[in-house]
């Protein structure tokens, strides 16, 4: 029998009216590198909260090390020797790394703090695993990929020795995540244990050993993943064929749509600007995207765009018309449509219900007003229709909450709103965040469909995927500039990430195409 | 996916369950308090709060005098639990009700002693006024980003001041009582049309109020739940920053807002006051009417409708303090008993929660539930 540090066996774990795992079992070997691959509501994150104490299952049985145990709560995982990377890091940015990574667990002698063997266990550690940090700097100051290293430091230093990573790559360059993957192969040499929780396949076929796959709460299978393919893997998630190519043809564009010059975005935090100098234009029919690592003024320059943010210089141009500093309810009526970054705090209103929300940006319109009154059974069937035609799942239809609607359908919804809108610009900022395969597969085809139709398209992402697969143009944003414009068809992933990190800068002449 | 139709899991019916379970308790509570004052005569004090004006119910015509008295005593409380109900959907809290409320005591009375303005006219000032006050606070919001609690809490100080010196004089007040005149014996054109008299036992108080107080709850529902302004209002109250991404104009609704609010308030004062059923005192306080309007809104569900019904319950015990034998009783007894009812009333969402979640295995889920919330605070 094999030596398992970590079993989790016939989990069933419901909630009323669903049930978020089904009869799930899995089994995690000492040094290996086990993924959890699974669309979104399939259950994974209920399955780590069963593993962390969050939940208690109904049905099922933990053992560690062949002993069975009972997790209370997170204190007991902890005891356990279990640690978890989130995917949001949960680090204090005025701290230093060594304070960050002892920080709950402080040696102390006398109630006064002994930061000094800390310090040498923790370089020590650093040594071990190859994991490059600078103990005194503070968190807001190092990069991305060097806290998420704080953070695994943090489960080494607390002598975890299975360590879960949750979707660890989604804020990463590609640089980086080469980084990563070395890093998490090195910890699994030393014999940590490791469940890697994922929807990119790549990322599984390099580092994981075996790939456990959940289906709508139901265990599907566990695979040795030398002997799978991507295709195996991504039918066995979604439960059938997935195409990753987006089909296309090539982009016809036409007349200029939008027209941004020179705009400036003064930072809420630092004095200097967040976005500078940014200038480009979108035609009708072609997708340009903006790529870039989160956090390089993406997000304000969009807030500025659609008018959630101040602009403090540049003008705008929608269609020949100045819209710099016109009102969103202006953008909004005048052929914006905006797919927000933030679905929770921006697109919806999670306490209204799904019709009400499919008519947020429109109730005033006589279409579904009269006389200040809404016109309830306009609002009832515009959502039906929409619901039906971009298949929005909700429990109860057109009355259903959205808060108690899955991520990947609230998305839809959103995007369903979107299109259907008279626009001639669809802005879309993360579009497929979160999303399983088969939802961003639709995604993406809707996108091309707007295109062809005459659309033009700004997207906004983080996934080099969804930007290498989609756009027409690439713009890389690099701390608030545009750093670069690339054709996708000529580019690599390596270059795109030199112009993401800030290596590779052009001065560029042409800007409008 | 399943769905639950069981009554018991309906939120409305939750929503009067916990409700009614706040009542209870706090009279159960209340009569705890009995017990230890005077555990002899406890259960006939009791006995005296609850049945109330029933006492007479052998003596009709005396029996529908009392129900008048509470229907228009209830008014005022009513109206700023609307007020505050309204505001709170928009996501403002108006503790400012309770100046709207003495500004709108101010308007309605000076008008009608001191000018001697037909009822009308008193009551349209003392709406203005509160109006006004609303809009005050509400501009500070907007403009300058000041909390609505506090730019509230200093209105109201600075209303009962302005209140007590406008009012303090010869022209409207008996000076050595320290208590406004009475409005029928001065200016007679100043008290609210009678409203179904006869039917109430010729109650002289009982006036158009009480049917206008059903007609403003009535509308703000249909506000709430049909307009579109009613969709702003929810959807600013809900997610401000989805209603901006909506294109709504947040600035504009949170002055309009606290403007209805505080006209509610001030109507509230003057259908009160204009009945002379009160007169208004030199005080040292703020009326409390607008603070207990909050409590009535949470234990009315923070529904237009059942705030009626919370109101009148309020009001109901308060008057009940009356009938109390003060041989053996202080009859602020039933104000303490209100005290614990409101106090209770804060836990209306907790009662929901325990009504929501009987079994064991569900009780975790809130805490894993609350536990992810933390950690998305954590996050930010």
């Amino acid at each position: 029998m094999d030596d398992y540090v970590i079993e989790m066996l016939h989990i069933t774990k419901e909630f009323p009216g669903i049930i978020a795992n089904d009869d799930i079992t899995l089994q995690l070997k000492k040094g290996e590198i086990h993924a959890l691959l699974g669309e979104n509501g399939a259950g994974k994150s209920t399955l780590m909260s069963v593993l962390f104490g969050l939940y208690t299952p109904e049905k099922g049985v933990i053992k560690k090390d062949g002993k069975e145990v009972t997790i209370k709560n997170p204190n007991d995982a902890t005891d356990l020797g279990i640690g978890m990377v989130h995917q949001h890091f949960m680090l204090v940015d005025i701290f230093s790394v060594l304070d960050n990574i002892i920080l709950g667990a402080e040696p102390s002698k006398f109630g006064f703090l002994t930061k000094k063997e800390a310090k040498k266990k923790v370089l020590a550690l650093s040594d071990k695993y190859n994991l490059k940090v600078d103990p005194d700097a503070l968190i807001e100051d190092i990069t991305v990929g060097m806290q998420q290293r704080v953070e695994i430091l943090k489960m080494l230093y607390r002598d975890n020795d299975i360590l879960i990573f949750d979707e660890p790559t989604a804020v990463l360059t590609p640089q980086e995540i080469d980084e990563l993957m070395k890093i998490m192969k090195n910890l699994a040499a030393e014999g940590k244990s490791i469940l890697f929780i994922t929807h990119k396949l790549n990322e599984i076929m390099e580092v994981a050993d075996r790939c456990t796959i959940l289906r709508r709460g139901k265990y599907i299978g566990t695979v040795n993943v030398a002997e799978t393919t991507k295709e195996e893997l991504s039918s066995m998630m979604v439960g059938r064929d997935v195409k990753f190519a987006v089909d296309k043809e090539e982009a016809k564009p036409g007349k200029e749509i939008l027209r941004v010059e020179n705009v400036c975005v003064k930072s809420k935090i630092h004095q200097n600007d967040s976005v500078h100098n940014v200038s480009f234009n979108v035609r009708e029919g072609e997708i340009v995207c903006i790529a870039g690592i989160d956090g390089n003024g993406q997000t304000e320059f969009i807030g500025a765009l659609t008018g959630l943010d101040d602009i403090s210089s540049g003008t705008i141009k929608f269609m020949g018309d100045d819209i710099t500093h016109k009102s969103i309810r202006y953008k909004n009526t005048h052929g914006m449509s905006h797919v927000p970054e933030d679905r929770h705090k921006h697109g919806l209103v999670l306490d209204y219900t799904l019709e009400e929300n499919m008519i947020l940006q429109r109730y005033f319109e006589p279409e579904f007003s009269k006389n200040g009154f809404i016109k309830k059974n306009e609002m009832r069937e515009y959502s039906d229709k929409l619901t039906e035609d971009f298949d929005v799942r909700s429990g109860r239809g057109a009355q259903t909450i959205v808060r108690s609607m899955s991520g990947g359908n609230q998305q839809k919804a959103i995007i369903a709103r979107e299109m259907d809108r008279d626009h001639k610009l669809l802005v879309a900022v993360q579009p497929t965040r979160g999303l399983d395969v088969g939802a961003i597969e639709y995604i993406h085809k809707e996108i091309v469909k707007q295109r062809d139709e005459g659309c033009a398209i700004l997207l906004v992402s983080l996934e080099l995927d969804e930007v290498m697969n989609l756009s027409d143009r690439i713009l890389v944003m690099h701390d608030g500039e545009i750093a670069g414009e690339v054709d996708p068809k000529n580019t690599t992933l390596q270059e795109l990430g030199l112009y993401m990190s800030g290596a590779k800068h052009d001065e560029r002449k042409e800007v409008f195409k | 996916m399943k769905e639950n139709t069981s009554f018991f899991k309906k939120p409305a019916v939750q929503t009067i369950l916990a409700s009614i379970l706040c009542a209870v308790l706090g009279i159960v509570l209340g009569y705890i308090i009995l017990l230890c004052m005077n555990p002899a005569h406890a259960t006939e004090g009791m006995v005296a709060i609850l049945k109330n004006f029933f006492k007479f119910s052998g003596k009709p015509q005396q029996l529908m005098y009392y129900l008048g008295s509470t229907l228009v005593k209830a008014v005022p409380v009513i109206l700023c639990s609307e007020a505050i109900l309204f505001a709170y959907k928009a996501g403002l809290f108006n503790i400012g009700a309770a100046g709207q409320y003495t500004v709108g005591i101010l308007a309605s009375l000076y008008t009608s002693l001191a000018l001697g303005w037909n009822w009308f006219f008193c009551l349209l000032a003392a709406v203005c006024a509160g109006a006004l006050w609303g809009a005050i606070c509400g501009f500070f919001k907007a403009f300058c980003n000041v909390n609505e609690v506090i730019a509230g809490i200093m209105l109201n100080w600075i209303s009962l001041y302005i209140c007590n010196i406008v009012l303090g004089n010869e022209t409207c007040m008996n000076t050595t009582k320290s208590e406004t005149y009475d409005i029928a014996a001065k200016n007679p054109s100043g008290i609210l049309p009678g409203f179904l008299q006869g039917v109430f036992g010729n109650n002289q108080y009982m006036t158009i109020a009480v049917p206008i107080t059903v007609i403003v709850a009535v509308v703000i529902l249909v506000i709430l739940s049909k307009t579109t302004f009613g969709y702003e209002l929810k959807a600013t109250g809900h997610n401000k920053d989805a209603a901006k991404y909506a294109g709504m104009n947040a600035k504009r609704n949170i002055i309009l807002t606290l403007v209805i609010s505080g006209a509610i308030s001030g109507l509230a004062a003057s259908l009160y006051y204009l009945t002379s059923i009160e007169h208004y005192k030199i005080a040292s306080s703020v009326p409390g009417m607008g603070f207990s309007g909050i409590a009535v809104a949470f234990l009315g569900g923070l529904h237009p409708i059942g705030a009626i019904v919370a109101g009148l319950f309020v009001e109901y015990i308060t008057l009940g303090g009356q009938y109390l034998n003060t041989n053996y009783f202080n009859p602020q007894v039933a104000d303490l008993m209100i005290a614990i009812i409101i106090y209770l009333c804060g836990f209306v969402l907790f009662f929901k929660t325990i009504i929501n979640k009987p079994k064991k295995v569900q009780k975790s889920n809130a805490e894993a539930d609350k536990n992810a919330s933390a950690k998305k605070e954590v996050q930010r």
